[in-house]
């Protein structure tokens, strides 16, 4: 068997902060195979967008450390003790990343064209033609690229500032950036939190067409269940530092397996099936300086019992082939029909629905 | 861009109105007027009337006022009473060097400040970011003409081995004439030296601390995080993409510290004989002699003025955001 695109294992990042040591991802596993949309799911402060830094070494270091034993390979290359020369070719080269903020990600001083050329030529992704200068060559492939991700007059934008640019236009120049150096694999970092629903839209199928073009990976990384419904082929679901479920698209929506992932599923706003008020997760996430000991959802969990204060690991659950989830129901699945949940459950305390404001 | 300037080269004209206005009431505000120079046992009354009546002291004050607005503005900066030469001589004589001594400090407060700050804000909290912090705060709370006079002591001291010393006063040495091209232009630098040092050095430390400030944050903002994602190399990302943010906010300061530098001349030039427009104002001052105080603070108005608009300029220049279309 070849190995996948990219395999991470066990790979832990701690932070030192003021008040200890910060477990921000603690142990995680996955893969992402050539081609495919991986959708890495949590709320704020899970550890997803650690986790994206960290398979390309972006973190700050210190604070930031990766701890012995994390492993992240491209196609079979080890990158954590990869020699700094060696990341910066695959940085931007062979993967490549976009981030939330298009409003802040671009130098406010370059034009767009320079930026985007500017990484074309880092990474040769050109062939100059007869009597043509590298950076005549980097400029037209850069106006190429503005054009294909549907920048209007790109000859003529290619001067422009980012300040000059709306938001999606920015996030548009990002993705150029990234994709004109033909990268194995794309992160996209909440590359839609930031803009309007309209323009998530737009960048979303823009992302999937060139994606089919391209024949990219993507790992796609949010917390907005609606934008992994649209694209993802696998998802990966994470709390507190850790991978929770993991499962395809398909079985996760139809059948959550962890109840994190039931939780998160039942607080998005569903249209045909009018509730009267949006369940909620009780309480807030942990802090990753002190999270919980056994399972690390126990304290908001509506299931949890006595068993939950041993750690459980991650194992196959469910009907769906390589569908996995991190919790004890998986061995008594009795529990969950006679346990509350989320959406039965009187809200505790003043909060009142949704629907009354 | 053009207009901009041609608006803000307009927008100066009630300025230095409004600033020789204010210099020539403070001036007779003061007590005494150049006649008192001439006080003495042997010099009667009557003839120091007469003087005040040349001079054209004797007319009411809006009189004066005016007559000499008229002359200013023909071009015209009157007759020096002291040195009993005409203001613009003077001028032509002091202007050059302190443009030139101020230049060098200029050069000397950017070039030295905008480096070390950048190397204090790669490598911060290192050993070398520590002991440059404390040099640069020291050398910033200590006062020019001190530092100025602690140089003067210790780089004409006996004690300092012949090729260290440097010439403390004057632009040139009294043979320069009997020197040779490049014999010559060291003279020049060497006197250069110390009244330009003592003159930026402490601008140098505080834009240092600014540009140490500004850079850092500039290397947490996201697009840092772009360019390195790129692939770009930590010299790239430094020099390329951070470093020109960072001089944003600097170029604002120069504004700031040419008023500082002109302000400055006057003591440094004293502190070290230069024969520049800081001294002559200082001596004029002495001397009450109003034609070459008002000549001079005018320039000195212009040149601060002409410096903000210099620095404004820059400003758009450097960052595209506020150019205008």
């Amino acid at each position: 068997m070849t190995s996948p695109l990219l395999q991470v294992r066990d790979l832990r990042t701690y932070f030192a902060t003021d008040r200890g040591e910060a477990r921000a991802v603690d142990g995680i596993s996955f893969d992402v195979r050539e081609g495919e949309t991986v959708a890495l799911v949590g709320e704020s402060g899970c550890g997803k967008s650690v986790t994206a830094l960290s398979i390309l070494r972006l973190l700050p270091e210190p604070p930031g450390r990766l701890l012995a034993g994390s492993s992240v390979q491209l196609r079979g290359e080890e990158l954590t003790s990869a020699a700094e020369s060696r990341l910066r070719e695959v940085r931007g080269g062979e993967i490549s990343m976009i981030f939330q903020e298009p409003m802040t990600s671009l130098n406010p001083v370059f034009t767009i064209g320079q930026q985007v050329s500017e990484a074309i030529r880092e990474h040769e992704a050109m062939s100059t033609g007869a009597g043509e200068r590298r950076g005549a060559a980097a400029r037209r492939v850069a106006i190429e690229w503005l054009d294909r991700v549907g920048i209007p007059d790109p000859e003529d934008r290619y001067g422009y500032y980012p300040h000059q640019l709306s938001g999606g236009m920015r996030q548009r120049v990002m993705i150029a950036m990234a994709l004109s150096t033909r990268p194995a694999l794309l992160i996209a970092d909440e590359p839609t939190t930031a803009l309007d629903v309209t323009v998530q839209r737009q960048i979303l199928e823009l992302l999937a067409s060139l994606q089919t073009e391209l024949g990219t990976a993507v790992l796609l990384i949010t917390h907005d269940l609606g934008v992994v419904a649209q694209v993802a082929d696998r998802v990966m679901v994470m709390y507190a530092g850790q991978i929770v479920e993991e499962a395809s698209a398909e079985a996760l929506f139809r059948a959550p397996q962890h109840p994190y992932t039931e939780g998160l599923l039942q607080a998005v706003p569903d249209l045909e099936e009018r509730r009267e008020r949006l369940a909620e997760i009780p309480g807030n996430v942990p802090r990753a300086t002190a999270w919980p000991t056994g399972c690390r959802f126990r304290p908001r969990c509506p299931y949890a019992w006595s068993r939950c204060r041993d750690v459980p690991d991650l194992r196959r659950s469910g009907p769906a082939e390589g569908s996995s989830a991190r919790c004890w129901l998986t061995d008594e699945p009795e529990r969950r029909s006679s346990g509350s949940g989320f959406g039965l459950r009187s809200p505790d305390g003043r909060r009142e629905g949704v629907g009354e404001s | 861009m053009i207009r901009y300037a041609v608006r803000r080269l307009l927008e100066a004209v009630p300025i230095l109105i409004g600033i020789v206005t204010l210099i020539f009431l403070l001036l007779h505000l003061a007590p005494g007027d150049p006649a008192t120079a001439y006080f003495n046992p042997n010099v009667s009354p009557e003839i120091i009337d007469r003087m005040r009546e040349n001079l054209g002291l004797d007319r009411p004050l809006h009189e004066q006022y005016l007559r000499w607005l008229r002359s200013f503005f023909t071009g015209d900066f009157g007759y020096s009473f002291s040195q009993h030469r005409p203001v613009a001589d003077v001028i032509r004589d002091a202007l050059p060097n302190t443009l030139l001594l101020s230049a060098v400090s200029l050069v000397l407060i950017f070039v030295v400040g905008c480096s070390v700050g950048a190397v204090q804000a790669v490598r911060q909290y290192s050993a070398l970011d520590n002991v440059t912090t404390f040099v640069s705060l020291f050398v910033y709370s200590m006062p020019g003409f001190w530092l100025g006079l602690m140089l003067i002591l210790a780089f004409s001291s006996p004690a300092m081995p012949e090729f260290l010393r440097l010439p403390i006063s004057g632009v040139t040495s009294v043979d320069y004439e009997f020197m040779g091209p490049i014999e010559r232009m060291v003279d020049r630098v060497r006197h250069l030296v110390l009244p330009s040092f003592a003159l930026g050095i402490a601008s140098a430390a505080g834009v240092a601390r600014y540009m140490r400030g500004s850079l850092l944050e500039v290397i947490g903002q996201d697009y840092i995080r772009t360019a390195r994602a790129k692939g770009l190399s930590e010299w790239r990302v430094i020099l390329k993409h951070a470093l020109r943010n960072a001089l944003i906010p600097i170029v604002s300061l120069l504004g700031l510290y040419l008023p500082l530098l002109f302000g400055g001349s006057v003591v440094i030039e004293v502190v070290f004989s230069w024969p520049g427009m800081g001294r002559a104002l200082y001596n004029a001052i002495l001397a009450r002699d109003y034609p070459v105080v008002m000549a001079a603070s005018f320039l000195f108005g212009v040149l601060v003025l002409g410096a903000n608009l210099l620095a404004d300029l820059s400003y758009a220049v450097i960052d595209p955001r506020i150019r205008t279309d």
